[in-house]
């Protein structure tokens, strides 16, 4: 089917981030007509707000088949979108405390159950961890190394996609915020707030921490808090850091994770995580968790200590109770789908997201296993 | 904030230039005790810095015609410092749910308040010219303070090119300091300031000091050009500048040789602190400026925020006195004292001559937005992170960004050090410009906190605190 030039299309997706913008471009891979409708820009919020991770290790297990199908996609990305994201395969080194070894034990049993998922992961520790990354602090016990983990540019990922899907013919609508969405028969008729009405028999939510207000209008209300994630960056200086280093731990205000890029700003991440307000599309750093997060950067990287940050930001994060999305088809409404929730940590499964919608929406079924994250799993909060 | 004891209402005011001096004056007088937080090593601000402790010019020679004013202005401010709590050398680098966060010497300190009122001057309003991200190039400001703060001159030969009072007033206090000034140039032109004498004679003293600037630069044989059109500051990048290339109002092209460049378009208020407040800003289509709007008597769209003098309006340094009274006046009404709606309306008054002249000076010395379009590709826009004006031009183009945070997402401009402070006005007329829409819909870089770079290594006891309090509750 080609790209029709009016308001109808085989699939409509609402939100333009990375989930919606990706699945825009492979539907047009798979010459599916797609409008897109965003209310901001592409990628404006949580996607290019969030710190760039592309990593795998820590994810659930049940996990890793999508989050591997995201990695060859990262990869290749520059060629497929035709512009360069910054991706780099610098590693990703996750650690853990002295105070919590117990934790080097689950590094341990992760990483012989990730093996078979295909992610090779090198457990460290003493010597060995010194050696290799003799930058981390005398507090730090040990340590999960995946080399095939990195990060790319938040600010230009979602993007590209959006600029590549309409390179391809998708219909991309900025600046278009809807405030209805029902189904019309067999078309799904969404209305934005300018008046324009769009029609398509397939629907696709990727709205974030807004798809609340859009399930709840096919009777499936989700328990979504928007939080905002604490994101700082320092001036540059000489790229020396090469993986990504995380630091895992139960408690929130002790989260504490980096990267350098090649022209040298480290970016940090973590701490509490504060409100964010999606009504007035605004997220604010609170500058305690900024200070909290400093002291605990001095913590994993003591020699950090030495440069100062030069901005800080936010940004409008879902999260669910269980910090997995909702993704699949809807329980109500056929023709009806979702990927939202991503909880804070999309940004790496987000292009297998897009890949995974596409060919669920055009084949009807999907081969990486999604049904873990079916919203039918998930109970509204009661207010 | 209203029925609060006087002696126990928390007002914390940023900046101990002109406006905070007054603002804190006026408070004291009414038995409040202000908090003062300020950046500088010792209060005045930028136009009435002083000098270290072992310098010993006299404020004649520092201060020049405002000498008198400078004293004033110290002399009150000395007075106040037992009746205030005084924080020299301190950032707040940035501000949230009614407390200021500051850094001094690598501690952070906490202050709630009741009231804010935030003095945070203004800088050096600059338009790059290809070149100026060399060494040996300075904004007009900051060759004065070299001057005013150091002794020093920032070059032997120096080439003074811009716009507004203060490329008249630096390129002067440099020949009278004995350093060498090769001419002046003035991208405004003469006829301008004709126009514009109506509204600049509501401060004759002060347009007479202008005036008389000029003379002094002609007596000493310094050529001063006006309706010129910078092009390219030359030199490289080992030994720095060698000169710089302009285009006369008649389109000759000139090159004159020099070792420095100090350079500037009038200035533009600091505004980052009123931004973190959540202020609700505005465009002044006359200046090309984004303001915090504010009532007539500096209250911000905040509540409980206050501002005053260039950071709220560029006005000037005797405006800003003026403002910080009103501020500090409004502030204390607001809290339930009874105030002199004489006085009140005195003042108002007084700001209104001052709006009036600084009308004047901004037609008399347009910032000039013209140039943006007409910049080479492979000219610097943000120095920061070494973006060219063709980047920028780009992201526009090719990526669709036609608005300024947009621009900063794809292209970094704006991102680095200064956080915007010194390209993104030239920067939105340059995305406005490529896109071929008013600069107005570019829009403005909110802005983020640290207002200034923040040291990884500050200690706070609160943040400590915060962390080993959950630790504890998890063992």
């Amino acid at each position: 089917m080609s790209q029709s030039v009016n308001n109808q299309s085989d699939v409509i997706i609402i939100g333009g981030g990375l989930m919606g913008a990706s699945a825009a471009f492979f539907l047009r891979q798979r010459n599916r007509s797609v409008t897109l409708l965003e209310t901001g820009l592409i990628g404006q919020q949580a996607s290019g707000v969030n710190f760039g991770n592309v990593r795998r290790q820590g994810r659930p297990l049940f996990q890793l088949p999508l989050a591997g199908r995201a990695s060859p996609i990262w990869r290749n990305m520059n060629a497929l979108l035709g512009e360069d994201v910054e991706y780099i395969q610098s590693g990703h080194m996750r650690v853990c405390y002295r105070e919590r070894a117990e934790l080097a034990d689950s590094f341990e049993t992760y990483a012989r159950e990730a093996r078979q998922y295909g992610l090779d992961l090198e457990i460290l520790s003493g010597n060995a961890l010194r050696q290799k990354f003799p930058f981390l602090g005398p507090d730090v016990y040990a340590g999960s190394y995946s080399a095939t983990d990195g990060h790319a540019n938040p600010r230009l990922a979602a993007p590209a996609f959006g600029r590549a899907a309409a390179r391809l013919g998708g219909n991309i609508c900025e600046n278009t915020e809807v405030v209805r969405a029902e189904k019309d028969g067999v078309d799904f008729r969404v209305t934005a707030k300018d008046g324009r009405v769009f029609k398509a028999p397939v629907l696709l939510v990727t709205a974030g921490a807004w798809a609340n207000a859009l399930s709840e209008q096919f009777g499936e209300p989700v328990p979504l808090t928007p939080r905002g994630p604490n994101m700082s960056v320092t001036e540059p200086v000489p790229y020396t850091l090469m993986p990504t280093v995380g630091v895992s731990t139960p408690l929130e205000i002790e989260t504490v994770y980096f990267r350098q890029i090649p022209r040298g700003n480290i970016i940090i991440g973590g701490s509490t995580r504060a409100a964010s307000y999606p009504d007035i599309r605004r997220a604010y750093v609170k500058p305690e968790n900024t200070l909290t997060q400093l002291r605990e950067i001095r913590r994993l990287v003591p020699a950090l200590g030495r440069l100062n940050i030069i901005r800080t930001w936010s940004g409008i994060e879902g999260y669910m109770p269980d910090s997995l999305p909702a993704m699949g088809p809807s329980g109500t409404t056929s023709g009806l789908y979702y990927a939202f929730g991503f909880s804070g940590s999309g940004f790496q499964v987000g292009p297998a997201v897009g890949d995974v919608m596409a060919e669920l929406i055009d084949e009807g079924a999907t081969t990486t296993p999604i049904e873990m994250y079916d919203i039918r799993r998930l109970k509204p909060v009661v207010v | 904030m209203v029925g609060r004891a006087l002696n126990t209402l928390k007002v914390v005011i940023i900046g101990a230039g002109p406006a905070g001096v007054r603002a804190a004056q006026t408070l004291v007088a009414a038995g409040v005790r202000p908090t003062v937080i300020d950046e500088g090593r010792r209060a005045g601000g930028q136009i009435y810095r002083r000098q270290p402790d072992n310098f010993t010019r006299s404020p004649e020679t520092l201060y020049g015609t405002e000498a008198s004013r400078a004293q004033g202005i110290h002399d009150t401010f000395d007075g106040l410092v037992d009746q205030i709590d005084y924080l020299p050398e301190t950032l707040v680098w940035n501000i949230s749910d009614g407390r200021v966060f500051a850094v001094s010497e690598k501690r952070e300190t906490t202050i709630e308040y009741d009231a804010l009122i935030i003095c945070s001057g203004a800088t050096d309003r600059l338009m790059p010219v290809k070149g100026w991200d060399m060494a040996g190039v300075y904004s007009l400001g900051g060759s004065q303070v070299a001057l005013k703060s150091q002794a020093v001159s920032i070059g032997q030969r120096v080439i003074f090119m811009g716009t507004g009072p203060l490329l008249y007033l630096v390129a002067s206090q440099y020949l009278k300091a004995g350093a060498g000034v090769v001419a002046v140039l003035d991208t405004s032109s003469f006829i301008k300031r004709v126009v514009a004498a109506p509204k600049l004679m509501s401060a004759p003293d002060a347009l007479i000091n202008g005036l008389k600037f000029t003379l002094a630069l002609k007596a000493a044989g310094v050529p001063v050009l006006t309706g010129i059109r910078p092009l390219e500051i030359t030199g490289d990048a080992d030994s720095g500048v060698s000169g710089l290339i302009f285009e006369t109002g008649a389109g000759e092209r000139h090159e004159i040789k020099g070792d420095a460049v100090a350079m500037g378009y009038h200035l533009r208020p600091e505004t980052q602190l009123a931004d973190l407040t959540r202020c609700e800003f505005a465009f002044d289509e006359k200046s090309h400026l984004w303001y915090p709007k504010v009532d007539e008597d500096g209250r911000a769209t905040t509540a409980n925020v206050y501002l005053a003098g260039d950071g709220a309006r560029i006005l000037g340094a005797r405006a800003a006195e003026v403002s910080g009274k009103l501020t500090a006046l409004a502030c204390l009404k607001d809290a339930g004292v009874s105030v002199s709606d004489n006085e009140i309306m005195a003042l108002r008054q007084d700001m209104a001559g001052w709006k009036r002249f600084a009308a004047g000076l901004r037609e008399a010395f347009p910032w000039p937005a013209e140039q943006a379009a007409k910049l080479p590709d492979e000219t610097v826009v943000c120095r920061c992170e070494a973006i060219t004006a063709g980047e920028l031009r780009r992201t526009v183009n090719a990526m669709g960004a036609k608005e300024a945070n947009r621009a900063k997402a794809f292209s970094r401009v704006g991102m680095g050090r200064c956080q915007g402070r010194y390209c993104a006005l030239a920067g939105a007329e340059i995305i406005a410009a490529a896109a071929g829409i008013p600069v107005s819909e570019a829009g403005r870089l909110r802005g983020q906190a640290p207002v200034k770079p923040l040291p990884i290594c500050i200690e706070d006891d609160e943040a400590a605190a915060a962390i080993s309090t959950v630790r504890e509750l998890t063992k």
